[in-house]
């Protein structure tokens, strides 16, 4: 089933090509550079527990499609089109699409600096760390798509960049807010009450269509990457309230208004990589629903072996440690954890790459296991084989606990085209 | 060398001078005094000096790989080259093919002295990664092209030392060894063959850390750009204690295009296609 909020992304793309195809016809003497490229993907996950509550199953299999369309005018400027589609067997929820990327990109010179801007529908990624995004705001989390908070939605907005040998200024104007995805009854992965997303609740009146704002300042100092960022505007990140409706309890997700200023620091030093993320968030409320403005943090380092034993491999080991002030009230999984991996890369014709990461709470018992293998089958096949395992899951983990039975192994095959 | 002499001697000793510059030019090249490690330098110096000033260039890059079955395999991508007078190359990588990496980009500051900076676009996460430069001597895309064997052969990179001239083909080429200067680097030395006449790359063997020849790179099918800039169509890497080998094949080579500094930018790499 297609949200309201998809459709109308799904609208406001349909607009948008129009515009483009009317604007080729227009220009039918200038030339235009046309690509089409993507891939489709079989998936198949594997819950090897039984689910902790009724109608969930075993296996979930499905498809995903994602294709891009690239024009470019002579002129300069050229339009991006990233639609998105899943199919899941097990869960109706699960099976969304979106609009990953639907803008006009234009960009120019002025003196010795240049503009660039970006109209419609991106992904826009701030950060440095591996973990847990702390800094990355822009785009809302499609957190159906994996437990691990890295696939993002589409966000509608008007982003110009300024930049120069001072380095680079960004500016937001983001006028729609998208709500977070969550598993419906049949998915795994969700807690013991169905979170209802189609039920929302702003602090804006203006809900959803409530004009949000962000600024960036990044800059490459010789080994330093820096970057500055403000956000204000509605939370990406709901509060889950809970509500009584007439199929019962109920999870209702709450988007407060806060502002977030960030700090994102990198030092590359030979094989070593130091990083530091860092927030204040004010305005939010904590798990107690609470008014607490609060400031967290993700360091770490990653080092690399370079062509280890006379080899091609590369051997990398990073450990990332995830500090919430607010502690047990923290609205998140990393309150304190540690993240220690390793990665394999084989540098090989296959592209082979092994990572495995396990993830510590200090102040639970809980632990998390991530393996990955990633490899390249054909010029136009690949595939991956991923393992998250949770093990010693302390009951006072409150937000692991109602997931405690949803360690899985995923297989996917990709046809890149 | 005939100009400084000119410039800086008097007249009265003009005729001798100029007298000294011919002899030497018919007995060697060189001068007589020079040691082979300082005729080293001056031919890397010279060769390095032959191609300035090309401002920037694009090409298109195929590379076949091929391990010691013969079984093939394909790379493409795009390359954009820019000048920079005072220190290293700035350059761009766009991969097209495998069609799993369609679109990741590299961007590279080579320096002079410094190590070089590089980052890497991931359009699938649309993240604009910082990355080590440590990783010189690791392959290029599971080539046997090493990211330092790629990246701008600056001067300061190596010392040298001159080693004989002799025939390559047609033409006579000087022989020289070249040491790393980076101790991350994955060679020992390297020897270099350039033709006297364009200063143009012929042959270079590499000699891994232990000093075993590893890798034999010979360029082919030189074709000159704005009666300049010669630059060979094909370059073959062969590495003899694998018997891997790659091709690579560079195509549509266009010079002084509108390119600059702005297209070499962090912001620029989000918009590399």
């Amino acid at each position: 089933m297609l949200c309201w909020a998809t459709l109308k992304q799904t609208l406001l793309g349909a607009v948008l090509i129009f515009a483009i195809v009317f604007n080729s016809q227009v220009c039918a003497n200038s030339e235009i550079d046309l690509q089409l490229f993507g891939h489709v993907s079989v998936e198949s996950r594997w819950y090897p527990e039984n689910g902790a509550y009724s109608s969930q199953s075993h296996h979930a299999s499905g498809f995903v499609l994602e294709p891009e369309l690239y024009f470019e005018s002579v002129s300069g400027w050229s339009f991006n089109l990233v639609p998105f589609f899943r199919y899941d067997s097990a869960d109706p929820e699960r099976s969304h699409a979106d609009l990953r990327e639907a803008y006009f990109l234009l960009f120019g010179e002025i003196g010795n600096s240049e503009w660039e801007l970006r109209l419609g529908i991106d992904r826009v990624f701030w950060g440095v760390v591996e973990s847990y995004h702390l800094v990355d705001i822009i785009n809302q989390t499609d957190l159906i798509e994996h437990p691990d908070e890295e696939v993002e939605l589409g966000q509608l907005m008007a982003h110009v960049t300024w930049s120069g040998e001072w380095g680079a200024a960004e500016f937001f104007a983001m006028p729609h807010h998208r709500e977070r995805t969550f598993p419906g009854r049949r998915g795994r992965l969700r807690p013991a009450i169905i979170i209802d997303d189609g039920r929302p609740s702003y602090e804006s009146s203006a809900e959803e269509w409530h004009l949000d704002f962000a600024a960036r300042y990044s800059q490459s100092l010789g080994a330093f990457d820096i970057g500055i960022s403000v956000f204000d505007g509605t939370s990406r990140e709901p509060l889950l309230r809970s509500r009584h409706h007439d199929d019962g309890l109920i999870l209702v997700p709450h988007y407060e208004q806060v502002r977030q200023f960030g700090l994102d620091v990198q030092l590359t030093s030979n094989s070593w990589l130091f990083k530091l993320e860092a927030i204040h968030r004010a305005d939010s409320q904590n798990l107690r629903f609470k008014e607490e403005d609060f400031e967290a943090f993700v360091i770490g380092g990653e080092y690399t072996f370079y062509s280890i034993l006379d080899s091609a491999i590369d051997f990398s080991v990073l450990g990332e440690w995830t500090y919430d002030g607010r502690g047990s009230d923290a609205t998140n999984a990393f309150e304190d954890d540690l993240l220690i991996a390793t990665r394999l890369a084989f540098n090989d014709i296959q592209n082979t790459e092994i990572y495995a990461s396990i993830l510590e709470d200090r102040q639970h018992s809980t632990n998390a296991l991530v393996v990955e293998v990633n490899r390249r089958i054909s010029d136009q096949w690949s595939m991956n084989l991923e393992l998250l395992s949770l093990f010693n899951v302390d009951k006072e983990d409150v937000q692991i606990d109602q997931t405690r039975r949803d360690s899985f192994i995923e297989f996917h095959l990709n046809y890149n085209f | 060398m005939i100009a400084i002499i000119y410039q800086n001697v008097r007249p009265v000793f003009l005729l001798f001078a100029l007298h000294f510059a011919i002899l030497t030019c018919f007995v060697s090249p060189k001068l007589e005094s020079a040691t082979p490690e300082e005729m080293g330098l001056e031919i890397a110096r010279k060769a390095d000096l032959r191609d300035e000033g090309f401002e920037n260039f694009t090409a298109q890059q195929t590379m076949v790989l091929r391990n010691k079955h013969g079984q093939e395999s394909q790379r493409q991508l795009r390359v954009k080259i820019l000048e920079i007078p005072e220190d290293g190359n700035k350059s761009l990588f766009v991969f097209d093919s495998p069609r799993d990496v369609q679109g990741t980009a590299l961007l590279i500051h080579s320096h002079k002295e410094a190590p070089d900076d590089q980052w890497l676009y991931l359009p699938a996460l649309k993240r604009v990664k910082r990355i080590s430069s440590s990783n010189r001597s690791g392959s290029f895309m599971g080539s046997e092209f090493a990211y330092e064997d790629l990246t701008a052969q600056e001067v300061e990179k190596f010392t040298y030392r001159y080693l004989r001239d002799e025939p390559c083909g047609k033409l006579t080429c000087t022989v020289s060894e070249r040491f790393p200067v980076d101790k991350e680097s994955g060679y020992r030395r390297q020897l270099v063959w350039l033709d006297q006449d364009e200063l143009r790359f012929w042959k270079i063997q590499y000699y891994d850390r232990k000093d075993a020849h590893l890798k034999t790179l010979t360029f082919e099918n030189y074709e000159q750009y704005l009666s300049k800039f010669w630059r060979a169509g094909l370059m073959k890497m062969v590495n003899h204690l694998t018997g891997k080998s790659t091709t690579m094949t560079w195509a549509n080579y266009q010079f002084r295009t509108d390119l600059d500094d702005r297209d070499f930018t962090k912001t620029g790499l989000r918009r590399a296609r």
